[in-house]
């Protein structure tokens, strides 16, 4: 390390996180997600992903400052301009620059998969660790109620729920949770299993510890790895699931810049104006392959049976 | 045995009960009123009375589970509101043309994917693994519309190798005779080949594009079960007493992962559904997919509730399937 020139600072932060032993709990934790860092961004494919979704977090965030336009203010006298100097991707059949409208897109896409990863995880792993370690009635009831949700393709459970509560943004991010949390539930049930008779649990429980400070405390946290990959690999599930809803007309509504509601309208310009329905669909695509890449990546860092 | 078969008889049972429970709720959930759904805004108290009394909405909520549950094993979901016929009727009649979409898309994607799986683990780690693995990628990360579109696009309007939307040419709509529905099959058995080439230049697309997705899944499952078969100890014995790399990849590990791979597929069958629904939208197709996307769009919640039911069922027929398939024919799990 001595040939590098870093400050000294930054220097002794490296040999902190590389020191051969750990002197404090807090050390060795950092310790450990740095070489779950380090062993990420080697994976080529996963470190790739990254990127993107950096990227396109930053896009989400700064995007709208960087362009003249607005998303929604239409321009009849620039109705579906091919892409030029001036409109980066071209414009929709009402004049409106389609970067632009994709960039506030990727605002709607983050937020609805971010919402659908908030709701759909936590309640997954919650069922899972819990009817994992307590077993019995529980267990079973929670494990048919899984089964039942399994039972449907995940696209066609969102349809049902949003048929019944009405199209729209916030009801299609509830309909995809619905559907998205039973296979985080199996798998966190999975983890759960496996250390409900381990000897820390016995002896977390000998030492007085309730059942819900147990699950909390000692089941969840042994779960989270292996539900935080799930739920990356699913993001791109989740994304594509948005997308044909905002497609089929049962998502964001237009003028929304949604993207598969972009795709829908500019349909029917397909052969004209391929610009319209392309660049959406090709933005969905570039999303859910980076959650992919990624998704591989930490399965491959968190989970130590894959080596 | 005999406590196997009951295990899973009360199983299913108790899932194909929580299906109906399940979509009995969902019914429930609407906000919309489902007598004014029928009635409009300005029918009068008497007609909205005599309608509750009708779909039977004054009962206790458990007398209409009951009844729920009763009709829907028999197949009764309702009434369309959009066709104004039995909704068992309206699946009935659309199906077969999913079936048929379906069909050609799983015989191309496994024929696809089974090779491409088993090719990527041979090499593992070289290009050829890596290749097939971005292809893969591709295929779980594109939308499937929007495939369909470009496709649609590309293939029929600049290049005009396949046909234009829909399921046969209107020309031929009432000249073909229809004894299975699946108009490939009903073609070829008239002898009407002019006919077949019709329909058949039209499914190529939609079945393809369906088809890349289930190709995606297939493949990356024959390499993870053929590189844990490539693993063994038996591989390297067969190695061993000489038998060449073709003979150890097709006759040897292959045999091995042959059950697991009739899951793999028979599952991919079932998602093929789903990806129906949004397929059959792009390409004007008038089947299942189509059916319910209409009913979504106009409230018809009998309609979304029976395709949901029916989708279900298949899901349960399928799995149960691949799962006494596995236990008969795989003797690792006797």
């Amino acid at each position: 390390m001595t040939d590098t020139p870093a400050t000294p600072a930054r220097q002794s932060l490296r040999d902190w996180l590389q020191a051969p032993t750990a002197s404090s709990p807090r050390q060795a934790r950092a310790q450990a997600f740095w070489r779950g860092w380090q062993r990420l961004i080697a994976n080529r494919a996963a470190l790739a992903g990254l990127i993107v979704l950096v990227l396109l977090v930053a896009m989400a965030v700064i995007g709208p400052y960087l362009t003249p336009y607005s998303p929604l203010q239409q321009d009849l006298t620039a109705r579906l301009q091919p892409p030029s100097a001036q409109h980066w991707l071209g414009t929709d059949d009402l004049g409106r620059d389609i970067l632009t409208r994709i960039l506030y897109g990727a605002r709607i896409t983050l937020m609805m998969a971010l919402l659908v990863a908030a709701i759909a995880g936590p309640i997954g792993l919650a069922v899972g660790a819990t009817a994992g370690y307590l077993g019995g009635w529980f267990d079973i009831v929670a494990m048919r109620l899984v089964d039942v949700f399994l039972s449907f393709p995940s696209l066609i459970l969102a349809l049902a729920f949003v048929a019944a509560l009405g199209p729209g943004i916030e009801n299609a991010v509830i309909a995809i949770s619905l559907s998205a949390w039973p296979p985080i539930a199996r798998l966190a049930r999975a983890e759960a299993l496996t250390v409900r008779k381990s000897d820390y649990i016995a002896a977390a429980r000998l030492q007085g510890a309730s059942s819900m400070r147990l699950i909390l405390k000692h089941v969840m946290p042994i779960c989270l790895p292996s539900v935080v990959v799930r739920v990356t690999l699913n993001m791109a599930g989740i994304i594509l699931t948005a997308a044909g809803l905002g497609f089929l007309g049962l998502g964001a509504q237009p003028p929304s810049p949604e993207w598969g509601a972009m795709l829908a309208s500019g349909r029917q310009f397909m052969l004209t104006s391929w610009w319209l329905a392309a660049t959406p669909g090709a933005a969905i695509m570039l999303v859910s392959l980076a959650f992919n890449l990624l998704g591989d990546g930490l399965r491959d860092v968190l989970d130590p049976r894959n080596d | 045995m005999g406590g196997q078969v009951f295990r899973t008889v009360v199983s299913v049972s108790v899932t194909i009960l929580g299906l109906l429970a399940l979509t009995f709720f969902i019914g429930r959930l609407l906000p919309l009123d489902p007598v004014l759904a029928i009635l409009g805004d300005d029918a009068s108290q008497e007609a909205y009375d005599r309608m509750v009394v009708k779909l039977g909405l004054d009962k206790p909520l458990w007398e209409q589970f009951v009844t729920y549950v009763w009709n829907s094993l028999q197949f009764d979901f309702g009434t369309s509101l959009t066709s104004g016929r039995p909704v068992a009727e309206d699946i009935l009649r659309v199906f077969p043309a999913t079936l048929e979409l379906a069909t050609v898309a799983m015989i191309l994607g496994t024929g696809l994917g089974i090779p491409l799986g088993v090719v990527a683990a041979a090499n593992r780690d070289t290009w050829i693994d890596q290749v097939v693995r971005v292809v893969s990628l591709i295929g779980y990360s594109a939308p499937i519309f929007w495939l369909g579109l470009l496709g649609l696009t590309v293939f029929y309007a600049a290049l005009g190798w396949v046909g234009p939307p829909g399921r046969i040419d209107i020309v031929f709509q009432y000249d073909l005779e229809v004894r299975t529905g699946l108009y490939l099959v009903d073609s070829a058995m008239a002898g009407r080949w002019d006919i077949f080439a019709d329909v058949f230049s039209r499914i190529v697309l939609p079945a393809s594009i369906l088809a890349y997705g289930a190709m995606a899944y297939i493949s990356r499952m024959t390499r993870s079960f053929m590189l844990e078969q490539l693993s063994q100890e038996y591989i390297i014995a067969a190695q061993a007493k000489g038998a060449s790399r073709q003979s150890v990849i097709w006759r040897h590990a292959f045999p091995n992962i042959a059950v697991q791979l009739v899951t793999v597929v028979a599952l991919s069958y079932a998602f093929l559904l789903e990806g129906a629904v949004l397929t059959e939208t792009v390409f004007a197709w008038p089947g299942f997919g189509r059916y319910l996307t209409t009913a979504l769009l106009r409230a018809d919640m009998n309609a979304v509730l029976g395709c949901t039911m029916i989708v279900g069922l298949i899901f349960i027929t399928l799995n149960l399937l691949s799962d006494v398939f596995y236990r008969v024919f795989d003797p690792r799990t006797r």
